[in-house]
């Protein structure tokens, strides 16, 4: 697709849909969002780009390869589990710990959270992908 | 519940770690190929070895200590994912590791660098993971989700390549999978409604009180024929075998090899689990049903495979006579029976997959798999030879081989209960079996060579390592298969242990309610 509009809102777009596929990540504790949303929106910004410009493009704005991306984001989700395995408890036992960081206050991090960024990775990895080559086969 | 289960998460998490692991090597070395291959089979071959060693702990334990029980992220049943290790399931994934273990050996020497390149190895360890998780779970909705990973991986890796006939083998594969899937979940709905949980362990529970309310009679014989309808297709059972032929033959022989093994098996399995523990027979219509299953799948099994003339045809059609078998030992549904399919199903997996194997080397020697083209292959490949005549004989029930024990088992079971036709029905089909095995005997090792007549003498094939590395997982399966049939007095018994353990659940529901204390 060849369109000036799209092409000039898309450098605006995507930092925005990348922060909001963030935001939404951290959001999905415990209101709704999560890895999935987010791991979508996130790739939702790349298939805009591309659409836009072309897959090739795209590949190279997002410098990492998605296989990479598929894979880190399964073994993040893995590890997630195997942190309660190694600790004694059965397999994908959620652990949680507070940081303290000065002049935010303490925040809660567990397991969990690893295993959405894993879904994040892995679905954004897979959206992306399908996308690019659906626009290379084209 | 401070017990973590390593042993029993393990048979799950080496498959998905070495598929991670060789997806690594895949993305990272996209652009050196042979660094990959090196790299995915180095991987695949210590991930496979890992995996053997980890069932076979787990075997231990489960034998010395009992029913292993662990809840998944501390989440207590009924609400979280249970999985469960019985000795049934625990022989189960034994095989399943076996298996695994043999078949990458021989992919190892037979699966191609295209193969190799779009991610065979990964696949192929996704594929044991949907099928060891399978067998461990003791979460109805699980089982679902498991054989679905099954489903995409298998169809996957049968449908890689393009060749014509695997690309109308693995349509109709997967389309009759869905169903069967649609189905199965479907049941699991209507199952929910009926009574709130998915836990086995739970639903045999609660079904013992619903059971009581006249009423509810025929909600659940619907649903327990829906569960047999699913799982029939999966097991490739009379009359919803009709993709298993074409599919199976389709696909390069590792992959068709670990199909013919594995995968049938899951089915009958769940059919298994469902028929002892949620719906036990002897109540309701089901064991009348089964029984006539069980006949007319040997039946027609043996008597399809009659009329083809290409190995791994005459071997397709010969897995789902022995499906038969299985059903028949669940629907006899006497501990020598039920322990005897479990021996059965053990004693099966191992002959098939080896029987796929040596046809794999046959097509590969004789460069077709069609009977009346090749020939003499005694001659050129004696080894290959009783490397096919140990699994044959086995499975056409020769004593002292395993398969002469396994049937004998099921005879008596069949002979104790009065089901004499269907004693008949299983001896004949035998019969039937050792006249196909003869056949390929016969046309493909005997016989002259057609080539033979128009080129002269062929030469025989040579032993260089390339050969050796595809005898040593048929060699490894034949080991076993003679062990098991000559140490029938040491083996027998884990079957009879594991068929007490399946027809009175009770063991298996108190260690699960236990656990979630």
């Amino acid at each position: 697709m060849n369109s000036i509009i799209l092409r000039t809102a898309i450098r605006f777009l995507m930092p925005l849909l990348i922060l909001f596929s963030l935001f939404l990540l951290v959001r999905g504790h415990n209101q709704s969002g999560g890895g999935f949303a987010g791991g979508l929106v996130a790739a939702a910004a790349f298939a805009l780009y591309s659409l836009s410009y072309n897959a090739n493009e795209a590949r190279r704005v997002l410098k990492i390869s998605p296989a990479v991306l598929i894979t880190s984001g399964l073994l993040v989700a893995v590890s997630s589990g195997l942190i309660g395995l190694l600790a004694g408890q059965p397999f994908l036992t959620g652990l949680w710990t507070y940081i303290t960081i000065p002049g935010f206050g303490a925040l809660e991090v567990g397991t969990p959270v690893l295993f959405d960024i894993g879904v994040y990775l892995l679905v954004f990895g897979i959206t992306i992908t399908l996308v690019f080559s659906l626009e290379e086969g084209a | 519940m401070s017990q973590s289960g390593f042993l029993l998460i393990a048979p799950l998490l080496v498959p998905i770690l070495t598929a991670i692991a060789g997806l690594f090597g895949l993305a990272i070395l996209e652009r050196d190929l042979p660094a990959s291959r090196r790299l995915q089979r180095l991987i695949a071959t210590v991930g496979a070895s890992v995996l053997l060693v980890a069932v076979l702990a787990l075997f231990l334990q489960v034998r010395v200590n009992g029913i292993q029980v662990v809840q998944v992220g501390s989440w207590p049943m009924p609400f979280g994912i249970t999985l469960v290790a019985d000795l049934f399931s625990a022989i189960m994934l034994v095989v399943s590791g076996l298996i695994g273990f043999a078949v990458h050996l021989y992919a190892l020497a037979s699966i191609n660098k295209e193969r190799e390149a779009i991610g065979y190895y990964p696949l192929y360890f996704v594929l044991l993971l949907g099928v060891n998780g399978a067998f461990l779970t003791g979460d109805m909705f699980n089982l679902y989700v498991w054989f679905e990973v099954m489903l995409m991986s298998s169809f996957v890796l049968m449908a890689l390549g393009t060749d014509k006939g695997q690309t109308i083998g693995s349509i109709k594969y997967v389309t009759l999978n869905l169903i069967s899937s649609a189905i199965f979940l479907s049941a699991l709905g209507l199952l929910y409604g009926l009574i709130g949980t998915l836990n086995m362990a739970d639903m045999a529970v609660k079904f013992g009180e619903v059971r009581a309310d006249p009423e509810a009679t025929g909600l659940i014989n619907a649903v327990a024929a829906m569960f047999l309808i699913a799982f029939g297709i999966k097991a490739a059972v009379f009359p919803l075998f009709f993709w298993l032929p074409d599919s199976y033959y389709a696909p390069p022989p590792a992959v068709s090899a670990v199909f013919a093994g594995l995968l049938t098996k899951v089915g009958v399995y769940a059919l298994i689990r469902v028929f002892t523990l949620i719906f036990p027979l002897g109540s309701g219509p089901f064991q009348t049903i089964l029984l006539w299953v069980a006949g007319l799948t040997m039946l027609t099994g043996v008597l399809g495979a009659v009329a083809q003339n290409e190995v791994r045809r005459i071997l397709s059609f010969h897995i789902i006579s022995q499906i038969g078998y299985m059903i028949m030992g669940l629907a006899l549904f006497t501990p020598l029976a039920i322990s005897g399919a479990v021996f059965y199903i053990f004693h099966h997996v191992v002959v098939k997959t080896n029987l796929f194997l040596v046809a794999g080397a046959m097509e590969r020697a004789g460069k077709s798999g069609d009977l009346y083209k090749i020939g003499s292959l005694y001659k050129r490949m004696p080894l290959l030879a009783v490397l096919f005549l140990i699994p044959a004989l086995s499975l056409a029930g020769l004593p002292p081989l395993s398969g002469f024990f396994a049937k004998l088992s099921l005879l008596q079971g069949g002979f104790a209960v009065d089901q004499f036709w269907l004693v008949g029905v299983a001896l004949f089909v035998s019969f039937l079996t050792l006249f196909s095995m003869t056949k390929i005997w016969n046309l493909g090792f005997w016989k002259p060579d057609p080539a033979e007549e128009v080129e002269g003498q062929p030469e025989p094939v040579s032993i260089k390592t390339r050969w050796a590395a595809w005898y040593l997982p048929m060699i490894l399966l034949a080991l076993v298969t003679l062990a098991i049939g000559f140490g029938a007095g040491q083996f027998f018994p884990i079957a009879v242990d594991a068929g007490q353990q399946l027809i009175d659940p009770s063991g298996y529901i108190e260690a699960v309610f236990r656990s979630a204390e």
